[in-house]
């Protein structure tokens, strides 16, 4: 792979650091008066998600991580892996494990588009659409009447999430939620 | 669309063109006179940490190349070798690849020179100069030498201490390797990041007796502590960011060759491109450059931290990414 300096460093690029993947969240120039450039650059660890700050000479370079981001229709699992398949048309698929699945286990549903990043064509990550459309399987009976604003109760949703929605809503309603903060938006 | 909007509003443009008034009225009031010399030259500055930016021109001698300046110094000293007297410029300035929050690569300098002034009434001026162009005081003045600064923040002496131990500290607070790396590197990094965002928090910090190895065109003396060598200069800091850098000048014509030689031996050493050492720069100094003190000072950081902005590029009509 090819070598970025910290020159090229801008957000977005996927470095390798410690063996790991990372994307450069930030890059900022530090220098003093009369002396040596530095680059302070914040970094996502792409396999732990944890992020970091570390300085580097201005001038070093970081080897290229060969990451890159597909889309692709959740299909099944078979208990130990996730598959999914790209949406490109080729019908090429990916076996994707439980802890590179991570938080997005309870955002799944067949034929919706994901995001995954894969690091030297492997799945090291899963990222929901930013909203997705669930039905409720379970949730306290809807209170007649109660449309305006008022309490909330939570509702188990088809892929397993449960969520905070309005008393009005019933089992069976298809809601519309947002994964980036497990938020009820309305329904679908 | 292309964003062919300015970088700075037209409000902090007027700010800015109110604030470059009250400079030339400080120094107007002081007697030193603005001068204008070019952005261009013969000679480049060999400072290793500097990346020049060089031009192909063509003049009466046929194509010829050129340096755009890294401050303008060469030509002001130049000036003052004439018999100037205390002179003072808004230059641009360029220093290739710095752009960020602090940088940008082209950028206006504020430099003066004032012969027969000490280091201190320097710092001094300089310090006057700022609280004027400030919206409040910013404090009081502090002096802080270089070694007692490590000595607090870090409990090591930057003098004394092993190129390991100086190793160890960079990496610790960098997060990646600096074992290899110079003394000089080690020490800026720290400065960079561990010292400088504790200066001018409620006061305008003076840091002087920098590493003699960072000395630049300023002179040398011995710290009276231990004989150690220090450079003359000093540097001003207010919220964490430097402001000015100042010289005790160096008059000495042969010193300076050497300096500028040393500068280009390192280059090549570490694989850069040579400069064109500035031979009238030398010429200048061998007739004789009165005894004095001069400054550097970057008026767009200035002027955000007056503006209350949060980059240069915020006080700049077209910051480099949008010239």
């Amino acid at each position: 792979m090819a070598n970025y300096s910290t020159n090229e460093f801008k957000g977005g690029l996927k470095v390798m650091l410690d063996g790991d993947p990372c994307s450069i969240v930030e890059n900022e120039l530090v220098k003093p008066g009369k002396g040596q450039a530095f680059n302070r650059v914040k970094l996502r660890n792409l396999m732990t998600g944890r992020v970091g700050e570390r300085t580097f000479k201005s001038g070093d370079s970081l080897e290229a991580a060969d990451v890159m981001d597909l889309e692709m229709e959740y299909l099944y699992t078979d208990g130990d892996m996730w598959h999914f398949m790209k949406t490109d048309g080729s019908f090429e698929q990916y076996a994707v494990e439980k802890k590179a699945l991570g938080d997005t286990a309870k955002w799944l549903k067949e034929q919706v588009p994901y995001t995954i990043t894969l690091w030297d064509d492997k799945a090291i990550s899963v990222t929901p659409p930013n909203f997705i459309e669930l039905e409720v399987i379970e949730t306290d009976p809807g209170l007649k009447g109660d449309t305006a604003q008022g309490g909330s109760k939570p509702a188990t949703l088809s892929s397993g999430a449960v969520v905070r929605v309005p008393l009005f809503i019933n089992q069976g309603e298809v809601l519309k939620i947002d994964t980036r903060s497990g938020d009820y938006v309305s329904r679908a | 669309m292309l964003d062919w909007q300015p970088t700075a509003t037209l409000e902090t443009l007027r700010a800015r063109a109110r604030l470059l008034g009250e400079v030339r009225a400080f120094f107007a009031e002081r007697d030193v006179w603005e001068v204008e010399t070019p952005v261009l030259g013969h000679g480049g500055s060999t400072d290793v940490q500097l990346a020049s930016l060089k031009v192909t021109a063509t003049t009466p001698e046929g194509p010829e190349r050129l340096w755009l300046q890294t401050s303008p110094e060469f030509h002001m000293k130049r000036l003052l070798a004439a018999g100037s007297g205390a002179i003072f410029q808004l230059a641009k300035s360029f220093r290739d690849g710095e752009v960020g929050r602090r940088h940008n690569i082209e950028f206006t300098m504020l430099e003066w020179y004032r012969p027969g002034f000490s280091l201190n009434q320097l710092i001094e001026e300089t310090a006057a100069l700022i609280v004027r162009l400030l919206p409040q005081s910013p404090g009081p003045v502090s002096h802080y030498r270089y070694r007692d600064l490590f000595r607090k923040y870090l409990a090591v002496d930057p003098f004394s201490a092993s190129a390991m131990v100086l190793g160890k500290l960079a990496s610790k607070h960098a997060g990646t390797d600096m074992g290899g790396e110079s003394r000089d590197t080690c020490l800026d990094l720290l400065m960079s990041l561990v010292i400088e965002p504790r200066l001018g928090q409620g006061e305008l910090s003076v840091v002087v007796d920098y590493p003699a190895s960072q000395a630049a065109l300023a002179r040398r003396h011995q710290d009276p502590e231990d004989g150690a060598w220090v450079a003359s200069r000093f540097e001003l800091y207010l919220e964490g960011l430097e402001l000015a850098n100042g010289y005790d000048e160096l008059t000495d014509a042969e010193e300076q060759r050497t300096r500028f030689g040393e500068d280009n031996r390192e280059r090549r050493a570490l694989g850069l491109p040579e400069v064109d050492v500035d031979g009238r720069l030398l010429a200048a100094l061998e007739h004789g450059l009165p005894e004095g003190a001069g400054v550097a000072l970057g008026i767009d950081r200035v002027i955000q931290l007056a503006l209350a902005k949060k980059s240069v590029a915020e006080v700049m009509a077209f910051a480099t990414p949008r010239c």
